[in-house]
C-alpha cells in the first residue's frame, strides 16, 4: 500500500559519538526521504541540522523512528512548543 | 505613522510582510518584528508615553499592533516595590521587585504576551486561537480568548494536575488533553498549527507574542524614573522574556528615552533540575544541550528552549550571568520574599530570589549596585509545592484558656529556639 506523500520540517541534534556516523546518507537512502538542508552547526562534539524532509508518510515516521532509536535528538523546528 | 518594516530573519536576515509566520522559509531561522525605529523617535516620547493608559498599552506604538487593541486592555503597569526589607535580607543597598504576580487578568506575565497575539490574531482575522501549554499559557490563552469570543484550543499532557487544568477550563476554551509525553505534544501541535488556520500564540503566532514581553521592561525603567538599573535577574523557561526585557531597555535607548548610560546586566534563573540556558552561560557556550526536566519549578520546565541560545547571547551582550537553584533553594527563595516583602510568588519567582541571593553571595552582583528581580507569576497557582512545609501553628479548642496557654507554649518554644 501506497501511503500520501508529506513534508516535514525538523530539527535533528547530533550527541558527539553519532557526529561523525552518516546518518543523513542513510535516512535518504535506507528510507527513501528526500532532504533539503536548510541550516546546520557542527562542532566537535555536538551537531545540529535543520532539514525538510519529504517522504511517504509511513516512511517518514519509519525513519524518523530509526533517527530516535540511533540517538538522534529530532525536534520539530520550533523546540518547545509546549511552554508552561 | 508607518511603524512596522515588517518581518525580518534573526539569522539570515531576509525579510518577509508582516504575516502570521515564525521561520523564515529559506534558512528556517527565527523571524522577528522589524521596526522602523527612525519613524518613532520624536514621536514615541516620555509624554506620549505618560499620557497613555496605566496599563501596559501606553507602549502600544512600540508593539506590533495596527488597529485597536483587542483584548486585555488592562494587562501590565504592574508595581515596582523597592523591596527594603529584601535588600537588608540580602545585605545589598538597593533591590526592586517588578511584581507581575498581580497581573491582569490572569496572575502571570503571559497575559503581556497572550494580550498582543490574541489582537494581532484578530487583525489577521482569525476566529480561533491555540497553544500547547502546561499553566500560565493556558490559563492567559483561554481568559483572552473569551474576551475576545474568540474559539479556543488549549493542549496539554494528559497528566497536569487538576488545579491548572481547571484554571483554564473556567474559561470556557476546548481542552485538549494528549495521552503522550511532552515530546509528543510538541510534535503534535507543531502539526496542527501546520495544517489548521489558527493562531497558534507560540507557534506561529511567536514574533508577535514574544514582543509583549518588552513592556515588562519598559515599565522597570519608566518606573526607575527612565533609568536603567545596574542588574535585572529573570527566571527563563523558553529564554524569550529576557531577550525582550533586553530588547526593550536597548530601544528605549535608541529612541533617547533613558538617562544616563545604559549598563544593565542581564542574568539569567533557572531550576537546576531544569537549567539548560544557565549551563550554557556557566560553560561559556554557544551550544545548548536539551535536558529532561525535574524541577518543582514546572513553569520553568522546558528542556529544549527555543530561544536558548538568544537567552544566552543577552546575557554575554550585556555582561550578565546566570545561577541554578535546587527545588529546596526555589522553596526557601518563595517564603523569603513571602516573609520579607509580603509577596507570595509562585516556583519562577522562588528560582528567580534563589539564582539573586547566589549572584550577590559570589559577588557577580555587588553589593552596592541596584537590582530588579523578576516576579512573573502568582504564588496561589502552585499551591503544591509547599503544601507539605507548612502547617497552622497552633491549633486550639474555641477558648480564651486554650489560647492563654498556647500562647505561653509558643513564647517559651520561641525563647528556647533564641529567635
Ligand atoms: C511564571 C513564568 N515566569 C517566567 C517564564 C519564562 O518565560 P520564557 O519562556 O519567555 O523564558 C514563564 C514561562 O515560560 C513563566 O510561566
Ligand atoms: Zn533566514
Amino acid at each position: 500500500m501506497v501511503s500520501p506523500m508529506t513534508r516535514m520540517r525538523v530539527r535533528l541534534t547530533f550527541p558527539a559519538h553519532l557526529i561523525q556516523e552518516p546518518i543523513v546518507y542513510r535516512l535518504v537512502k535506507d528510507f527513501d526521504i528526500v532532504i533539503n538542508i536548510r541550516r546546520a552547526d557542527v562542532k566537535a562534539d555536538y551537531g545540529w541540522i535543520a532539514l525538510e524532509l519529504d517522504g511517504e508518510e509511513a516512511a517518514l515516521a519509519r525513519g524518523i523512528r530509526w533517527l530516535k532509536e540511533t540517538g538522534v535528538q529530532v525536534d520539530p523546528i520550533e523546540h518547545d512548543v509546549v511552554i508552561p | 505613522m508607518e511603524k512596522l518594516n515588517g518581518l525580518r530573519c534573526r539569522e539570515c536576515g531576509r525579510r518577509y510582510p508582516a504575516a502570521p509566520v515564525h521561520v523564515c522559509e529559506f534558512c528556517f531561522g527565527p523571524v522577528e518584528v522589524d521596526y522602523r525605529y527612525d519613524a518613532l523617535r520624536g514621536v514615541v516620547t516620555r509624554e506620549s508615553i505618560a499620557a497613555g493608559p496605566k496599563s501596559m498599552w501606553r507602549y502600544k506604538d512600540l508593539l506590533p499592533i495596527e488597529g485597536d487593541v483587542a483584548v486585555g486592555h488592562h494587562v501590565g503597569f504592574t508595581p515596582l516595590v523597592r523591596a527594603h526589607n529584601l535588600a537588608d535580607e540580602l545585605g545589598c543597598r538597593e533591590v526592586w521587585i517588578k511584581n507581575d504576580s498581580v497581573c491582569h487578568p490572569s496572575w502571570s506575565f503571559k497575559d503581556r504576551v497572550v494580550s498582543v497575539a490574541v489582537t494581532k490574531a484578530r487583525e489577521f482575522g482569525f476566529d480561533t486561537v491555540a497553544c500547547a501549554s502546561t499553566g500560565n499559557l493556558a490559563n492567559s490563552v483561554a481568559a483572552h480568548a473569551a474576551e475576545g469570543r474568540l474559539k479556543s484550543y488549549i493542549f496539554i499532557p494528559a497528566d497536569l494536575e487538576q488545579g491548572k487544568v481547571l484554571a483554564t477550563l473556567v474559561y470556557n476554551p476546548t481542552l485538549v488533553a494528549v495521552h503522550g509525553t511532552y515530546d509528543e505534544v510538541n510534535r503534535l501541535c507543531s502539526e496542527i498549527a501546520d495544517k489548521y488556520r489558527w493562531a497558534f500564540v507560540n507557534v506561529n503566532f511567536r514574533p508577535y507574542y514574544s514582543e509583549g514581553s518588552k513592556t515588562y521592561g519598559y515599565e522597570i525603567v519608566e518606573q526607575l524614573g527612565w533609568k536603567a538599573p545596574g542588574h535585572i535577574v529573570v527566571p527563563c523557561a523558553g529564554g524569550s522574556l529576557i531577550t525582550k526585557i533586553w530588547k526593550a531597555i536597548k530601544e528605549l535607548g535608541q529612541l533617547g528615552l533613558v538617562d544616563g548610560p545604559i549598563a544593565t546586566r542581564m542574568h539569567a534563573a533557572q531550576a537546576l533540575g531544569c537549567g539548560p540556558i544557565v549551563t550554557m552561560i556557566k560553560k561559556d557556550t554557544d551550544v545548548l544541550v536539551p535536558v529532561k526536566p525535574s524541577t518543582i519549578a514546572k513553569s520553568l520546565a522546558i528542556g529544549n528552549p527555543a530561544d536558548g541560545y538568544y537567552a544566552y547571547r543577552t546575557t554575554k551582550e550585556s555582561g550578565g550571568f546566570g545561577e541554578h537553584a535546587t527545588d529546596e533553594e526555589i522553596i526557601e527563595g518563595m517564603l523569603l520574599l513571602a516573609r520579607t516583602e509580603g509577596i507570595f510568588t509562585e516556583t519562577a519567582g522562588g528560582v528567580t530570589v534563589a539564582a539573586t541571593k547566589k549572584l550577590i553571595e559570589t559577588g557577580v552582583i555587588p553589593r552596592d549596585e541596584s537590582v530588579v528581580i523578576c516576579v512573573t507569576g502568582n504564588g496561589l497557582k502552585t499551591p503544591d509545592a509547599l503544601v507539605d512545609r507548612l502547617e497552622a501553628h497552633v491549633k486550639i479548642k474555641p477558648s480564651l484558656s486554650a489560647f492563654d496557654q498556647a500562647l505561653a507554649d509558643l513564647k517559651s518554644q520561641t525563647a528556647q529556639e533564641g529567635r
